[in-house]
């Protein structure tokens, strides 16, 4: 889209019926780097790619944990991804406390959208340059939620936003018919797929990535490098096309095996210390 | 020209009985389970402990509805508190906290006597006392072993039991220390 004299104020139309500031606005989503979200019907998993500005610098956090069942994974202004998260915080909280109970995710994402679309009807704000993937458990069962600066939100059981995802789209589309029977550690491995094909063929590593999970009997929490680098090693071991579980068992070796799954048990195991 | 008192109270006293003890490497915390109003009985199983932090537990004693409200006014804090530090609050940081939350109620208390037990960044223990608008000071850490502290505990809640109608039925006691938490029970009077 080129400049035009509607798109200088988010209140006003084009003749067309679109407002290019909020369009504008989802093209910083599309700008930020590659953020995935993967689902089953017990687990749901977020994985994104980290970019550092430079080799001195760390990189930015893209991953937040909301409260202990829901957690979001953001591509854009990471700045308003922070605000954002802040935001559900605070309302997880509220309803914790008012409650006694987790605040339904469905309810979080409908809220986060009513305060995005705010942006788009005052003509003192801008709208939110943010893309969120809202990960979370409820009783009615495991969601992925697509949250848009125009107020937009979607549900899926796949998804991936922000630069280059579209490679890991045509990857989640490819498989996303078994995802809702999949075990966690397949998940997990599906998304590193999926992360693998928006890096084209630069290394996948550790560092590069972050995975979280959510899942029945686990709280939000985000997987250590250690953990993630050996799922990778184990993958990369057996070869390049995404396994299923039985031929990656195999092939992988005992050890490489046995290791994820201790680790993965641990951080089961351990009440999240809001490991953000 | 004598005043006109309220029939009406938004207090009540529910009585009952907390305890917390520091020793070099451990902590215990013990109160009563018995709810009262007045002269009946409410439960004679209501837990007045409450973890605030993985190393901070608080037991108070007072009117209950306004304890209840203060632990989750205080364990709201607390997730908060972890959201934007990335790691649980320590007992001495709590103790601050539990003391500005008391104050800012200084012209309505929490009618909540509190006592906060738990270990220090350091792995001592360390108990707080307050009173019901904040007021507070570190207590001393006593040379006792763990065992004889629990032990004292117990020693101590039954002789409360015998001249205080409102402490009886059980005693909850939590014991901390660097293995982590213990927690036990002990019979006392019912009368």
């Amino acid at each position: 889209m080129f400049r035009n004299q509607y798109d200088t104020d988010v209140t006003t139309w084009s003749p067309a019926g679109r407002l290019f500031q909020v369009e504008y606005a989802m093209e910083a989503v599309k700008q930020g780097s590659a953020a995935i979200g993967l689902r089953s019907k017990t687990h749901v998993v977020l994985a994104c790619v980290n970019k550092a500005n430079s080799e001195l610098s760390s990189h930015q956090r893209k991953i937040f944990k909301v409260d202990d069942h829901i957690g979001v994974a953001i591509a854009g202004l990471t700045a308003d991804g922070r605000v954002l998260s802040r935001y559900m915080r605070s309302e997880c909280i509220n309803y914790g406390y008012t409650y006694e109970s987790p605040l339904p995710v469905g309810r979080l994402v409908v809220q986060l959208a009513d305060k995005a679309q705010v942006c788009t009807q005052r003509s003192w704000k801008r709208p939110y340059g943010v893309g969120l993937l809202v990960a979370g458990l409820d009783e009615s069962g495991a969601h992925l939620y697509y949250n848009c600066p125009s107020g937009n939100y979607f549900e899926y059981q796949a998804f991936a936003i922000g630069s280059r995802s579209q490679a890991a789209k045509t990857y989640l589309e490819r498989k996303f018919e078994k995802f809702p029977e999949s075990s966690r550690d397949d998940l997990v491995k599906d998304a590193l797929f999926a992360i693998r094909e928006t890096l084209q063929g630069e290394k996948l590593t550790s560092s590069v990535c972050t995975i979280a999970v959510v899942g029945v009997g686990e709280a939000f929490n985000i997987l250590d490098q250690e953990t993630v680098q050996a799922l990778i090693n184990e993958f990369e071991i057996s070869g390049e096309e995404a396994p299923t579980n039985e031929s990656a068992a195999e092939q992988a070796g005992g050890d490489a095996d046995s290791a994820p799954d201790q680790s993965g048990a641990a951080a089961e195991g351990e009440a999240a210390p809001m490991d953000i | 020209m004598t005043k006109e008192h309220a029939n009406w109270s938004p207090y009540d006293n529910n009585g009952g009985t907390c305890v917390a003890i520091a020793g070099a490497d451990y902590c215990v915390i013990a109160a009563d389970t018995r709810m009262s109003t007045g002269y009946s009985i409410l439960t004679r199983d209501y837990s007045k402990i409450c973890k605030l932090a993985d190393k901070s537990y608080m037991a108070s004693s007072g009117f209950q509805a306004d304890v209840k409200a203060l632990q989750k006014v205080l364990s709201s804090r607390h997730l908060i508190y972890q959201h934007q530090h990335n790691k649980q609050m320590s007992c001495p940081a709590m103790a601050q906290l539990l003391s500005n939350t008391l104050y800012y109620k200084r012209f309505f208390p929490y009618y909540a006597f509190n006592v906060l037990g738990g270990l220090d960044s350091e792995g001592k223990g360390c108990v707080f006392t307050y009173d019901a608008v904040g007021s507070y000071e570190r207590d001393a850490v006593t040379p006792l072993s763990e065992a004889e502290a629990v032990d004292l505990v117990k020693t101590c809640f039954a002789s409360a039991t015998e001249r205080d109608i409102y402490t009886g039925d059980s005693v909850e006691i939590i014991i901390l220390n660097a293995k982590g938490v213990r927690r036990e029970t002990e019979q006392l009077r019912k009368d």
